[in-house]
Formats: structure tokens, C-alpha cells, sequence
């Protein structure tokens, strides 16, 4: 279980951008949020994963109570969440190539040796040819980066997954090929998801439940 | 079909032959050539200065503090092509040891000066907050004082002498190196992909190393090289001013120094080929610090003056 409660973050102090908003996923669910821009529906997403630290509330994963964000947070907490964001291009290093990219969450926790298995197999996953895994992000396309970045957030299996308007800057066929690879390794591992997106026809098509945010800090 | 196939052909064509773009395109070609020219000539000296450098004290066995009180203020000649100074001394040999010691100092206090500004601003930006707060505004205190000042109160607490130039130099350049590091790790630091290797688990430690430092080095690096020309004009300055290197000690500083006496009675040689090595190389060096510069970020190109 997911459960952000009475959440409250923002980015200058006294001027929260969210306030006193709760939210549950249960493992195995999907829950979309949809919202117009400026919302505050991706600075709730980043709260979720542990990488942005709320002024007030709690988030429980799985009964535990989240105490430290970002770095503060436990190993094993912050990899529990496997993270899609918005730009492909932001959210990649530009120096690593697309398997290098991919294969880093092993790296960084010490499963080094999984490497490169991982990453072939991760990429064959998210539709990325073996001749993509040498190349750097500029060399690629937007939609192949977002797969890999799709691959490299599935990459240590997650129990939870958050899109943060994964599909925004994608084309039809590119949208509906990441939708079914994250839902396939949905149906895999049982793990929750919580996708934000603008995109309210996709959102009620993809999820389970979806939440509609009308106002501003509603 | 044939025909509209021709007419969209004479379009592209006429919009091909265009005067303006042409012009344009011209002015682009000569721009860049200057550009060429540039680099190449700044490169060949460049280069020639380093070989002079490091190549002539081992090879050519000529005493450059070779005294011939016979042989006097002589102008250039065939056996002195940049003549003597005022006790005989040959001026070319000791242009070339004092523009080995001035680039030893100026690169040592270049590097210095790069790793504690770049250790200084990625630690601010690290540690953000308060911390960041106080140490930023230590660095503009500090820029505040001028630093050639700032740099005589340094050496003077010293004897004359290399290491209290390089310590001078390095001690007040670093600020600048500071605030480039600070800006570009804070601007690099809030990116998603830091974001994307926290989730990932990676630990501060691995962020820092594989995803910020590779980020920053060129900009530091960049910073350094551009450093070497005013840390060379620093001890030139320094020197000159009688604070630097000893009096005997061949450095440009003391060369343009020990002339100004020959100047006054109309001697110019002593002083104008020393003034030539300080100016020619340390312009050479900062061509390809501002070719790399352009390199590094077209959209810069208006900060490329030194």
C-alpha cells in the first residue's frame, strides 16, 4: 500500500503548491491523476517517490512511514519506485550510452556483474534494437530515449511505478507501445502504479481509478 | 504534373540564388576563417613557447646570469638578437628562463587556484542553505579587496621568491573558478536525471563522481587554462613591483623592471622584448582558451574577449 496523507510540499516555504492532499495505491493498482498544468500533480508524484521533501504529511510505503527524502531516504525505500519522467532528454545523462543508461541503477547498487545482461534484456523489453545500445541520447530519437528511461526504471523491478507524464512528448504508436510495457511488467509483478498526466482520455483508458484535480491546490 | 514538378524546381532554385542568404553565407565563410587563422596562429605560438621552455635549459649549455660588463647595453644584433642588458647579459636567453619561470608560476597557481575554487563551489553547492549562504558571501567579501592588492599584502609577508608569487597568485584567483563550479553544480544538480539516479539508488557519493563532476570539469578546466595568462601577468605585475622574485632571477616581471633605468637614456631593446614575451604568449594561450570556450558553448561567443 501506498498512502500519502494530508500532504502538504512546495518549493518556496509558505507558499505550497499542494496542501493537505491524500492519496492511497493499493499494490497491484493503477491509479491515474489528471490535472491542468500547475496543479501541483507532478510535485505530488515527486513526494511519492522520495525525491522532493513535503512541508507536512506522511507517506506510508508498504506500512513503513517514509522519514528521510532523496539522499535521506533508505537504499531499499528509494528503489522501490521506479521513476518515468516527462522529458527524456532532461532525465538522461548525456554522457552515458543508452545501455550504460539503462544498466546504472544496477551499477549504483552494486550489481555491477548484472550489467550488461540486464540491460539487453531490459532494452529488448521496452523495443530498443541491440545497434540503439551503443548510442548516446543526442543520437537518438526522443521516443527511443523515453523507452530507455522506461528500461532503466524497470530495471531493479520496482514495487511501484510513477509516470509523471510519461507519454507527453510521444507520438500514438510510441504512447501505446510504453502503456503495454509497463503494464506487461504490471501484470508480471503485481507492482502499483501512479501515472500523472493532462491526458484524460489516456489516463481512463490506462488506470484503474483515476482522480481529477479541478482547482489549483484543490 | 510534369509541369508543377518544373515550377517548385525553379522555386527551389530561386530560393537557392537568393542575394541575402548568399551574403550571409559569405560573411559566415570569412568569419570563420579569421576564426582558423586564429587558432592555428595561436597553437603555433603556443607551442613554440612551450618547446622554447622546456627544450632550451637542457640543450643549449649557455649561462644565462653570464655576466660581460664588455658587451653592455649593445642593441640587437647577429650574436645578441634581442641585444644586452645593462650588465651584458644575453637578453634572448634570458627572456626565455624568465618566461619559464613566470609559466611555471602562472600554471602552478593556475591549477592551485582551480582545485580550491572548484572544491570551494562544489562544496557550497552541496551543502546549500546556510552554509552556501555564508561561504558565497566570504567569496564577495574577498572579491571585494582588489586582488592585486590583496596579492602584495601576501607576498610581502614572505621572502622574495617562487613559491610566495604562486601562493600570492593562487590565493586570489580562486573566486571566480568558485562561483562558475557553484552555478553549474547547482544548475546540473537539479536536472532529473539527478533525480532519475537517486531513485535508482545511487548514494551522494556516486551522484557527485558519475553524474556532477564529469558535468563541471570542462568549465573548470576551461577556467584554469584561462587563468594562466593573468596568473603570468600577476607575477609580471608582482615582480615588476619589486615584491615577486629576486632581483637576479631572470622572470618577465624582473626583466621589464631591471630595464626601465636602460629606457630613460633611450635603450629600448631591454624593455620591449621582455614587454613582447609577456604580451605574445599569454595572448596565445588565452585564443585557444577562448577557441575552446566556443567549443564548449556556441551561445557564448559575446564573453570570448579577455
Amino acid at each position: 500500500m501506498l498512502e500519502l496523507d494530508a500532504i502538504t510540499a512546495g518549493y518556496e516555504p509558505r507558499k505550497p503548491v499542494i496542501a493537505g492532499i491524500s492519496l492511497s495505491v493499493r499494490p497491484g493498482e493503477s491509479v491515474g491523476l489528471l490535472g491542468p498544468s500547475g496543479c501541483g500533480k507532478s510535485t505530488l508524484a515527486r513526494v511519492a517517490a522520495l525525491l522532493h521533501r513535503p512541508d507536512a504529511g506522511r507517506v506510508v510505503i508498504d506500512g513503513t512511514e517514509a522519514t528521510g527524502w532523496r539522499h535521506r531516504a533508505p537504499r531499499s525505500q528509494r528503489t522501490a519506485f521506479g521513476v518515468v519522467f516527462q522529458q527524456p532528454r532532461l532525465s538522461a545523462d548525456p554522457r552515458l550510452t543508452l545501455s550504460a543508461l539503462i544498466a546504472e541503477p544496477l551499477r549504483a547498487t552494486g550489481r555491477a556483474a548484472e550489467a550488461a545482461d540486464g540491460a539487453r534484456e531490459f532494452a529488448a523489453r521496452v523495443g530498443l534494437g541491440e545497434d540503439l545500445l551503443g548510442r548516446r541520447p543526442h543520437e537518438v530519437s526522443d521516443g527511443q530515449l523515453q523507452r530507455a528511461c522506461v528500461a532503466r526504471a524497470l530495471i531493479l523491478r520496482p514495487r511501484w511505478l510513477v509516470c509523471d507524464e510519461m507519454t507527453a512528448m510521444l507520438d500514438a504508436s510510441t504512447t501505446a507501445a510504453l502503456v503495454r510495457v509497463v503494464e506487461d511488467y504490471r501484470a508480471d509483478s503485481g507492482a502499483g502504479l501512479l501515472a500523472v498526466g493532462h491526458d484524460r482520455v489516456l489516463l481512463e483508458r490506462w488506470c484503474d481509478r483515476t482522480v481529477h484535480w479541478s482547482e489549483p491546490a484543490a | 504534373m510534369a509541369e508543377t514538378a518544373e515550377k517548385t524546381q525553379t522555386a527551389g532554385n530561386t530560393e537557392m540564388a537568393e542575394p541575402a542568404g548568399v551574403a550571409w553565407r559569405v560573411r559566415g565563410m570569412r568569419r570563420r576563417s579569421t576564426r582558423t587563422w586564429r587558432i592555428r596562429t595561436s597553437a603555433v605560438i603556443t607551442l613554440a613557447v612551450v618547446l622554447a621552455v622546456l627544450l632550451v635549459p637542457p640543450l643549449v649549455h649557455l649561462d644565462e646570469q653570464a655576466v660581460d660588463l664588455a658587451a653592455k647595453l649593445q642593441p640587437p644584433s647577429l650574436a645578441h638578437p634581442f641585444g644586452t642588458d645593462d650588465v651584458g647579459r644575453d637578453l634572448l636567453l634570458r627572456c626565455v628562463y624568465g618566461l619559464r619561470v613566470s609559466l611555471l608560476v602562472g600554471v602552478v597557481a593556475a591549477v592551485v587556484a582551480t582545485v580550491i575554487g572548484t572544491a570551494v563551489g562544489a562544496a557550497a553547492a552541496a551543502a546549500g542553505g546556510r552554509v552556501d549562504r555564508l561561504v558565497m558571501r566570504l567569496v564577495d567579501l574577498f572579491s571585494s579587496v582588489p586582488h592585486l592588492l590583496l596579492g602584495i599584502f601576501i607576498v610581502a609577508m614572505f621572502r622574495p621568491g617562487v613559491w610566495p608569487v604562486v601562493v600570492s597568485v593562487a590565493l586570489t584567483h580562486w573566486l571566480s573558478t568558485a562561483r562558475i563550479v557553484r552555478a553549474e553544480v547547482l544548475s546540473l544538480r537539479s536536472r532529473p536525471y539527478v533525480d532519475a539516479a537517486i531513485s535508482g539508488g545511487a548514494s551522494r557519493m556516486r551522484v557527485a563522481v558519475r553524474h556532477l563532476l564529469p558535468g563541471v570539469l570542462p568549465q573548470a578546466g576551461l577556467a584554469a587554462v584561462l587563468m594562466v595568462p593573468h596568473a603570468v601577468w600577476h607575477e609580471s605585475a608582482l615582480s615588476f613591483l619589486g615584491l615577486g622574485l629576486p632581483t637576479h632571477q631572470a622572470s618577465l616581471g624582473t626583466l621589464v623592471q631591471s630595464a626601465r633605468g636602460a629606457l630613460l637614456a633611450g635603450d629600448w631593446w631591454p624593455t620591449l622584448f621582455p614587454g613582447l614575451f609577456i604580451i605574445v604568449p599569454t595572448l596565445a594561450i588565452a585564443g585557444l582558451a577562448g577557441a575552446w570556450r566556443e567549443r564548449l558553448n556556441p551561445r557564448r561567443r559575446s564573453e570570448l574577449m579577455l
